[in-house]
Formats: C-alpha cells, sequence, structure tokens
C-alpha cells in the first residue's frame, strides 16, 4: 500500500519533471529573456502611469528614496548579530561535529552524507553553502548524483537567518515569534524534498 | 527562538573552537564578519534608494492598490488581518514576483517597503504580526524558478546540461514554500505564540477596557 503510494507518486513527480524538462529549452529562453525585461519595464511602465496619474514623479522619487539610507542603517545591528554568530560557527569547525551526530539519520533517508554539510549550511549562509556546492561539483563532476543533488538544495531553500535579520531588521522587530520555525520547516521539508525528487529524477 | 539560536550558536562555537585549537580563526571570524555585515548594509542604500523611489511613484499612482485588488482571494486566505486592498498586498505580491524571477537585487528592497506597510498596521511595534510571518515564510523559503546561480558555477565547471536541475529545484522550492507558509499558519494558532500575537493583544486589551 504505502510502496504503491509511493510509486505513484514517484511517477506523477518524474512525469511532472518530465514536462517541464522536454520544455525546458524554450522555457529557460522564455523566463531569462523575461527576467531579463522584467526591470527596465517596471522602469518604463511605472513612471510613466505616475505621470499619467498626475503624480510628479520626480519629487515623489526623491522623498521615497529618502529612506534607503535609514534603512541600510537600521539594518545594521541586525546584520551583525546573526552574521557574527555564523561566521564563529564556520570558523570553529563545528560543521565537522554535527555531520558527525546527523549522518546516521540523514543515512536512512538515503541522502549520501557528502551533501550534509549542504544541508546545514544552507540556511545559515548563501555564501558558505554555494561554496560547498561548488566544491562538491568539483571532487564529483556537476552531472553525477551528489552534483545534481547539490545543485538543487542550493535552490530549494533561501537563506532563513539573513532574510530574518534584514527583513525583521528594518522595520526594528525583536521579538519575531514563530517565523524562525516557520523558515526551519520550510528548508527542512526544501532539503528533503531535494533528496526525494532528485532520487526519483536521476536515480 | 532566535534567542536560543544565536547564544546556541555563539557557545559551540567558541568550545568546539577551544576543542579543535581554532580559537584564533573563531576570533578573527567574529571580527570580519562585523565589518561584512556593515558592509551589506551599506552596500543596500543605492539599490534600495532606487526602488524606494519607484515604489513611491507606484504607490501614488494607485499601480500598488490594483495589483493587491488582482489577487484579493489569495490575500484573504494568507493575510486575513490586512484589510481589502491594502498597499501592503500589492507591495508584497511584487516582492515575491520579483523573488521568483531570481531578481535578487529588486526583490529585497520591495520586501523591506512591503514590511514597512506591515508594521504601520502593527500595533506592537517590536514583535511580529502573523502576517509578517507568512509573508517572510514565503520569503525564506522562496520558489525557485531559474537557479540563475548555480547554473552559472555547473557551466563553468563542464556541465554536459547545466539545466537539467531547473524543475527539481522547482518542485524542492515550491514543496518548502508550502511546507513554511503552512508551519506559520500552524504555529500561529498554538497558545504561546497566541499569548504574543499583537492583533489578539490589542483585542484584550479593548475587552479589559470595556470590563
Amino acid at each position: 500500500m504505502v510502496d504503491s503510494l509511493s510509486y505513484a507518486l514517484g511517477d506523477t513527480i518524474s512525469a511532472a519533471a518530465g514536462a517541464i524538462q522536454s520544455h525546458e529549452s524554450l522555457f529557460v529562453v522564455l523566463m531569462k529573456s523575461f527576467s531579463n525585461l522584467a526591470i527596465p519595464l517596471l522602469l518604463f511602465v511605472v513612471p510613466l502611469i505616475g505621470f499619467v496619474k498626475k503624480v510628479k514623479v520626480y519629487e515623489v522619487f526623491i522623498d521615497g528614496a529618502k529612506e534607503g539610507f535609514n534603512i541600510a542603517v537600521r539594518i545594521i545591528p541586525y546584520l551583525v548579530a546573526i552574521l557574527v554568530a555564523i561566521g564563529m560557527f564556520r570558523a570553529s569547525g563545528a560543521m565537522d561535529v554535527f555531520v558527525r551526530i546527523f549522518s546516521p539519520i540523514t543515512r536512512l533517508i538515503g541522502m549520501p552524507a557528502e551533501v550534509l554539510p549542504v544541508a546545514i549550511m544552507r540556511p545559515l549562509s548563501g555564501s558558505g553553502s554555494l561554496g560547498i556546492i561548488t566544491d562538491l561539483l568539483k571532487t564529483h563532476g556537476p552531472d553525477s548524483f551528489i552534483g545534481r543533488l547539490a545543485s538543487t538544495m542550493f535552490g530549494s531553500t533561501e537563506t532563513t537567518f539573513y532574510v530574518l535579520a534584514v527583513y525583521f531588521g528594518s522595520v526594528g522587530i525583536k521579538r519575531t515569534r514563530h517565523a524562525v520555525a516557520a523558515g526551519l520547516t520550510g528548508d527542512l521539508v526544501g532539503l528533503l524534498m531535494a533528496v526525494l525528487i532528485c532520487r526519483i529524477v536521476f536515480g | 527562538m532566535l534567542n536560543y539560536i544565536w547564544l546556541f550558536l555563539m557557545l559551540v562555537s567558541i568550545l568546539v573552537g577551544a576543542v579543535n585549537g581554532r580559537l584564533g580563526e573563531v576570533t578573527k571570524a567574529a571580527v570580519d564578519s562585523a565589518s561584512t555585515a556593515v558592509e551589506i548594509s551599506l552596500g543596500l542604500i543605492g539599490i534600495m534608494a532606487l526602488w524606494l523611489g519607484i515604489m513611491k511613484i507606484a504607490e501614488k499612482g494607485g499601480i500598488i492598490r490594483v495589483l493587491a485588488r488582482l489577487i484579493r482571494p489569495i490575500g484573504k486566505f494568507l493575510f486575513p488581518r490586512i484589510p481589502e486592498d491594502h498597499p501592503a498586498i500589492g507591495l508584497m505580491l511584487m516582492n515575491l514576483v520579483a523573488n521568483w524571477l531570481g531578481l535578487g537585487n529588486a526583490a529585497t528592497p520591495l520586501g523591506l517597503k512591503a514590511m514597512e506597510s506591515l508594521q504601520s498596521l502593527n500595533k506592537k511595534k517590536d514583535t511580529a504580526t502573523n502576517a509578517m510571518v507568512v509573508f517572510l515564510a514565503l520569503n525564506t523559503a522562496s520558489i525557485c524558478i531559474i537557479p540563475m546561480t548555480i547554473i552559472a558555477v555547473r557551466t563553468e565547471l563542464g556541465s554536459k546540461n547545466p539545466f537539467e536541475i531547473i524543475s527539481t529545484t522547482f518542485l524542492a522550492s515550491l514543496c518548502a514554500t508550502i511546507a513554511a507558509v503552512t508551519a506559520a499558519k500552524l504555529l500561529q494558532r498554538l497558545p504561546s505564540f497566541k499569548k504574543t500575537d499583537p492583533d489578539l493583544e490589542e483585542e484584550r486589551k479593548d475587552e479589559d477596557g470595556r470590563q
């Protein structure tokens, strides 16, 4: 029962992935051109609509832009707190300890031990996890299973702690309530799904 | 929770660093990271000014409100306490779309503008509202349509098909986003988080006042 369910789930995911993959070149071209055009389009359309709606575009732009400095400065203490803690963690070699603790669990779900550091680093540091992944791609090759899995893991979630520090910092929120728990749940599910989906798609 | 995680990271780093004989590196990392944090923040000023300026025009021109109206049903479901067609909804939509397209530079200023708008509805300025937590859940587990950074690395390292991870990444990130939002929605019902909910706190005060 569970087996047939997981097969059915696997088939659905492979089919979905296959459908995306077969149109990939067209899809990629479309998305890329859309990404490249989005910003010039915004910079063209917004002031134009503003002008049509009788907004004093230049003055209003200056009014809005003034805030940029204040927000950037307001973020500083939040970012110092989180980046210092993460920087120290990376430098201390604590990662190896965590890999040793978690590797029996990750082996059970079919996650290769090599990608475990990616999973631990991903919510903490974008540049840190990208560094680990680049190393893995160099050692195992970008087209190996480990290479593909590590690549998928990078995009499967965002750098939770950085986002929390910047977003909450910008408005001065110190009591974050359940935001960390929700963010980490997303990280965990994204990383586990990366393993599952890569197992199904790349075998 | 950030209290515990922060404390944990600091203490573990020092302890493990001492055991590994890497205290020197740990100290250097602390000092360097503090400088990096300031550099990152100050580096945001220009791009923030640009997008906040453009967004002010979009706000005054009524564009943000139109966007909010476009996704009214989704907005209502995700952010039930945000008034209908409030600019915060439009700003959050712009931030999320920028994120999904991989426009990180534009996404952050838009997101911070959205946070400012959410904060204007917040009655307790140092505490996150449920809407903020849901919005951050959408951001911390952002859906990734084209992972440009990793595709660039794969291309550089000679991958035969650097794009083959697009579909797997998209599906995994979609699951992550659904999970994060679901977690945010479920956790806000727990008594300990209800107790700190700024919206409910105001209601409780109102009731007390009436009695």
